[in-house]
C-alpha cells in the first residue's frame, strides 16, 4: 500500500564527478596540498575559499593535469574523473582537457576573431562542416550569454570586448567544446560589479547542465554561487560541506574565524 | 586562537551594538519594576513617569536597528556574528514590547487611581505572576549577556509556568465578575495587568531562544525544545 502511495523518490546521495583520495602535490620541494580527499559532486557547483597560498588554485590545476606544462611540479595519490585514475601516466590530457574545461582570472582571449576564439578550440575535436560550426559558435555564445551582444560583431577582434565581455568569450570558448567540468579560477576577480552579477548568474544557469569547481577570494561570492564550500588552509582541506552550512554554522572554529573575518 | 575581527572597527560597532542592547534590556526591567510598584501603590506620577520613560525605550529600538542595518551593509556578516546580528534585532523588538508591556500597566494603576480604587487587593492578584515574570525577564536578559545556552534552555522550560498562573487569574477574575457585576471594571484593569505581565514572561521565553540560536545556530522558535532537551537529560 505504502509503495502505491508514495510518488516521490527517494533522494539519492549527488554522484561525484571527482573523487579525490590522498592527493600530495608538490612544488619541487616545497608541498602545495596534503593528503586531500575530497568528491565533487556532478551538476553542483563547489567553491574553494582560503587565504592566499593555502592550495585551491593548486588543487583546481591537479584536475586537467595543468601542472604538466611546468617542470618540476608533481602530483602523488588519486583523482578518480568518472572511475578513471587521471594522474596516471598514459592519460590523454588533450581529451582530459576538453572534458575539463578551465577559465583564468584574466581573461585570455585568442587574438583571433570572436569566431575564430570559438572555433579553435571545437576544430582540435571535431570535424564540422561550416554551417555546423556556426551553428555551435551561436551556440557556446549563447550559452555563455554573450550571442546579442557580439552577434554583429563576430569578425571583430576578441580582444576589442570589453573585459567582461572577454571574461564571457572565455566561457564560451570552454563550453563550446561540450566539457563535462568547469573550472573557473577566481572568475570575476578582475571585473566590475555588473560583469561580475552577469558571470554569477550564468554559473547559476550552467550548473544545470556542468560540474563547476570555482576558487574565488569573495566570500559572498561562494555563498552566492555555490551548493558545497570547501575551506583550504596551509595545503589542507580544513572543512567542506554544503554551502548553507559553512557560511551559516561552520563546524570548525578556524573556518568560521576565516568567514568572520577573524583570520589573524 | 583570535577571538577579534581582523578589523578593530568591527569589534568596537559590534560592541556598541552589544552595550546599547543591555542598556535597552535594563530600561526595560526597570519599567517594569517601577510598573509593578506604580500598580501596588497607586502612585499616579509615577505612571506618568513610566510613559515617558517609554520614549527612550522606543529611541533606543531605532538606533539599534539603524546600527544593525549599518554593520550588515558594511560587514556582510557571516556564521556566529550573522546569527548575533539576527538574533539582536530580533530581541530589540521583544525589549521594546516589553517596554509597552510596562506602559499598559502604569496606565491601568493611573486609571483605577482615578476611580478611586484602592490598589493593593488587586497588586496581591498579580503578585505571584509578576514576581515569576520578573525572574524570567532578568535572567533571559542575564543569559543574552553572558551567551549561556544551558541557562536559555532552563528558562524556556519556566515560561509555561507563568502561562498556567495567567490562565488561574483569569478563572478567578470571572469568577469574582459572575458574583458581583461592580466588580467588573476593576477585574478588567486587573486582567489587562496580568495579561500585561504573562506577555513579558513570553517575550523573556523569546529571548532565550535567540540565545540558542546565537550559541548552537539552531532556531528552536515554535518547537517544543525545551521539552525534548528534558527528555535528553533524562535518557
Amino acid at each position: 500500500m505504502n509503495s502505491q502511495l508514495s510518488a516521490v523518490p527517494a533522494v539519492s546521495a549527488p554522484r561525484a564527478t571527482f573523487e579525490i583520495a590522498d592527493l600530495n602535490f608538490f612544488y619541487g620541494a616545497f608541498q602545495g596540498l596534503k593528503n586531500i580527499n575530497l568528491k565533487i559532486h556532478e551538476k553542483k557547483v563547489t567553491a574553494f575559499i582560503g587565504p592566499s597560498g593555502c592550495g585551491k588554485s593548486t588543487l583546481l590545476r591537479t584536475l586537467n593535469r595543468m601542472y604538466d606544462l611546468y617542470p618540476g611540479q608533481r602530483a602523488e595519490g588519486q583523482i578518480l574523473y568518472n572511475g578513471r585514475n587521471i594522474l596516471e601516466h598514459g592519460l590523454d590530457v588533450n581529451m582530459l582537457r576538453a572534458r575539463v574545461g578551465m577559465v583564468f582570472q584574466k581573461p585570455t582571449p585568442f587574438p583571433m576573431t570572436v569566431y575564430e576564439n570559438i572555433a579553435f578550440g571545437v576544430r582540435l575535436y571535431e570535424n564540422l562542416a561550416r554551417g555546423e560550426m556556426d551553428e555551435r559558435v551561436e551556440w557556446a555564445l549563447n550559452k555563455a550569454a554573450l550571442w546579442g551582444e557580439v552577434k554583429d560583431k563576430l569578425h571583430k577582434s576578441g580582444l576589442s570586448l570589453s573585459g567582461g565581455q572577454q571574461q564571457r568569450l572565455c566561457i564560451a570558448r570552454g563550453v563550446a567544446v561540450k566539457p563535462e567540468v568547469l573550472l573557473l579560477d577566481e572568475p570575476t576577480s578582475a571585473l566590475d560589479p555588473i560583469s561580475t552579477a552577469k558571470i554569477e548568474e550564468l554559473i547559476s544557469e550552467l550548473k544545470g547542465e556542468y560540474t563547476i569547481a570555482i576558487v574565488t577570494h569573495n566570500m559572498q561570492q561562494a555563498a552566492r554561487c555555490s551548493d558545497y564550500t570547501a575551506y583550504m588552509y596551509l595545503g589542507e582541506l580544513v572543512e567542506f560541506g554544503e554551502t548553507d552550512q559553512i557560511f551559516m554554522n561552520p563546524g570548525r572554529r578556524e573556518t568560521q574565524d576565516y568567514i568572520t573575518g577573524r583570520f589573524g | 586562537m583570535p577571538h577579534e575581527h581582523s578589523s578593530k572597527q568591527y569589534d568596537l560597532d559590534l560592541e556598541q551594538i552589544r552595550s546599547k542592547v543591555l542598556l535597552m534590556g535594563g530600561l526595560v526591567e526597570n519599567q517594569f519594576n517601577d510598573a509593578l510598584e506604580c500598580f501596588r501603590t497607586g502612585d499616579a506620577d509615577r505612571a506618568e513617569k513610566i510613559m515617558q520613560a517609554d520614549e527612550q525605550v522606543n529611541r533606543l529600538e531605532v538606533t539599534l536597528d539603524d546600527a544593525c542595518s549599518h554593520l550588515i551593509v558594511r560587514r556582510q556578516p557571516a556564521a556566529n556574528d550573522l546569527r548575533t546580528v539576527m538574533a539582536t534585532i530580533k530581541v530589540i523588538t521583544d525589549l521594546e514590547r516589553v517596554g509597552d508591556e510596562a506602559t499598559k500597566i502604569a496606565r491601568a494603576a493611573r486609571s483605577m487611581k482615578e476611580r478611586g480604587v484602592a490598589a493593593i487587593n488587586h497588586y496581591e492578584t498579580v503578585r505571584v505572576i509578576a514576581a515569576s515574570a520578573g525572574a524570567l525577564l532578568h535572567d533571559a536578559l542575564d543569559c543574552f549577556a553572558r551567551l549561556d545556552a544551558q541557562q536559555a534552555t532552563a528558562l524556556i522550560a519556566q515560561d509555561k509556568a507563568v502561562d498556567h498562573e495567567f490562565r488561574s487569574i483569569m478563572r478567578n477574575l470571572i469568577t469574582f465578575m459572575m458574583e458581583d457585576p461592580r466588580t467588573i471594571s476593576t477585574a478588567l484593569d486587573t486582567l489587562w495587568v496580568a495579561k500585561a505581565v504573562e506577555r513579558i514572561g513570553d517575550h523573556a521565553k523569546n529571548i532565550a531562544e535567540y540565545v540558542i540560536y546565537v550559541v548552537e545556530g539552531k532556531d528552536i522558535r515554535h518547537t517544543d525544545y525545551a521539552a525534548s532537551a528534558n527528555n535528553k537529560a533524562k535518557d
